[in-house]
């Protein structure tokens, strides 16, 4: 097993006795003209952790995982993969270590490539040879026959699509996964099967995972620890453990905890405003 | 059921589509009454609920058949109305909240004067009254600065107030019945629940019915009196909403089982496995 997860992930052989975190970001800023989207944001995840990312929307969530995978490039401060400093640009072996699924499958898959194509383009552009074996292997690793080899995004469901979204970011064999509210548009019983999905694949393949997404359920399902983000800053770390006691240290966080579990006349009316 | 009268009486409600692969059946005979209550349906996309809200206000594209037993509103059989009476239906008598303001907004128009074209259409205020109660309706749906939204276009303003503003415009003509299709899918959990309370205030201090469609069962439990499932067309199973718990139907017990949950932890979700006795439909 660990021996499988080194070669797949491409990590070092020789692991030093402290290793440095799969993903450090330190006082991460990212501005959109006059909109100061992300204010000082750090943490770190280390190898095979599941850590997640939640907020309403505007709290910068999505900016900062996009910040990560090299797809916004102002911003300032350090991301840290595996210990190596990243710029602004990224070189095509970043790609090969990060990956990231995106909310929309309708959106996010080219409506005229067959799903053969989405999985061998990568493959070219990273020069991989055994394209043949490797799309076969991770299609079945996604729980789609070969069957669907040959079919066009719309010849598939919402689920299916889903699935071929995490083969094409699986296919380059990357050891962390930035996940951007990979089930949102998805009915509950086809986000449960890509949940599953997604939990099976991290152990199989000792995968690291930064999920965003404004389903507290959803993380506390995935991840051990999460950030709470609002208004471009984390507001709270903390465990899962600690989101399950309903014990979180800030208000906006038990206000947000509340209101996911439901409508209530009183928490409706004890809403407050956090700026 | 509250009340000997029931609001809008549905029988044997069936929606069919032709198209080039054959019959198309979204709606295969649904039967409900909804009162002066919170009435939620709840379903998976492709189950015919949305379908089910526009069937009642006869908003089915010319490609489509609309049949049924009965539809009725109060006084007015929705069958037989004709046009005219139709457009005195909706939006005065019965009103419909749909998922995403941006798309039910005119873009090219400020907020409050689609809000107050509605009431002087609907409701036959002047201008001037038009104008007014706009500014008290935007005010009872808890905007802070009902002034400037009256004057914002809608890309202006936030998801949560184009959809409080969308609310304010359907129920200043004082609806007997509100149709909501996921009127809060798109908000934020917290702004959600100010747009609940508001539809909550009317229903129990104005007397409406409301019709609430959603694919989330835990919020429809939470927040209605009555749930409706609905799967491949047909209503599986209708419970109160304190007894979700107590689900009969493995397809609403699948549902529940398929939903992560903060205070209950599990390695896996169970997946759905459906089976196709549900969607057929009883004999006899």
């Amino acid at each position: 097993m660990t021996v499988a997860v080194r070669r797949r992930g491409g990590l070092p052989e020789a692991v030093p006795s402290t290793p440095a975190p799969m993903l450090e970001v330190v006082d991460m800023h990212v501005r959109f003209d006059a909109v100061h989207a992300v204010r000082g944001v750090s943490f770190s995840v280390t190898q095979g952790e599941s850590f997640g990312i939640v907020g309403e929307s505007g709290s910068g969530k999505s900016t900062v995982l996009r910040a990560v995978a090299g797809l916004n490039s102002g911003w300032s401060g350090a991301i840290r993969i595996a210990g190596d400093a990243v710029g602004p640009r990224r070189e095509r072996g970043f790609y090969k270590r990060v990956q990231m699924v995106f909310q929309d499958p309708y959106g996010s898959l080219h409506p005229r490539h067959t799903v053969d194509r989405v999985l061998a383009e990568p493959l070219a552009i990273h020069g991989l040879g055994d394209a043949e074996a490797r799309i076969e292997r991770v299609l079945r690793d996604v729980g789609l026959g070969p069957a669907f080899r040959f079919r066009y995004p719309h010849q598939l469901s919402g689920g299916q699509r889903q699935r071929v979204a995490v083969a094409r970011a699986l296919i380059l064999e990357p050891s962390l996964l930035l996940l951007d509210e990979p089930t949102s548009a998805l009915d509950v019983s086809v986000q449960a099967e890509i949940l599953n999905l997604l939990t099976r694949l991290r152990a199989e393949h000792g995968l690291t995972f930064v999920l965003v997404t404004h389903n507290l359920a959803v993380v506390a399902h995935m991840c051990e620890r999460l950030a709470v983000m609002n208004q471009g800053r984390i507001v709270e770390e903390l465990t899962v453990e600690q989101l399950r006691a309903a014990e979180p240290r800030e208000p906006y966080t038990r206000q947000l905890l509340r209101a996911s579990l439901g409508y209530d006349r009183e928490a409706a009316r004890n809403l407050e405003t956090f700026d | 059921m509250t009340g000997a009268q029931p609001l809008l009486t549905v029988e044997d409600l069936r929606v069919e589509y032709q198209t080039r692969k054959g019959l198309v059946r979204a709606v295969r005979g649904v039967t409900f009454t909804v009162g002066r209550e919170k009435v939620g349906i709840v379903g998976e996309s492709g189950s015919g609920k949305s379908q089910t809200g526009r069937a009642i206000l006869r908003l089915i594209p010319p490609t489509g058949r609309l049949t049924a037993k009965r539809l009725g509103f109060e006084e007015v059989d929705l069958l037989a109305a004709d046009e005219r009476t139709m457009r005195d239906v909706r939006g005065q008598r019965i009103a419909m909240v749909l998922q995403d303001p941006k798309f039910s907004l005119n873009p090219v128009m400020t907020v409050g004067k689609q809000i107050a074209e509605a009431y002087r259409a609907h409701a036959e205020l002047d201008a001037g009254a038009a104008r007014k109660r706009a500014l008290d309706m935007l005010a009872a749906v808890r905007m802070r600065e009902p002034e400037r939204v009256y004057d914002s276009y809608p890309h202006e303003l936030s998801g949560g107030m184009g959809q409080r503003a969308m609310i304010a415009m359907m129920l200043g003509t004082d609806p007997d019945l509100l149709i909501a299709d996921e009127p809060t899918s798109a908000l934020d959990v917290t702004v959600q629940m100010q747009v609940l309370a508001i539809l909550d205030d009317l229903v129990t201090g104005r007397g409406m019915g409301l019709i609430f469609i959603s694919h989330d069962l835990n919020l429809v439990a939470s927040f209605c009196d009555r749930v409706l499932v609905m799967y491949a067309g047909r209503i599986v199973e209708e419970l109160r909403a304190s007894e979700l718990g107590q689900a009969k139907h493995p397809y609403t017990q699948g549902l529940l089982a398929a939903l992560p949950r903060v205070d209950q932890p599990t390695r896996e979700l169970a997946v759905m496995r459906r089976d196709p006795a549900w969607a057929m439909e009883p004999v006899g």
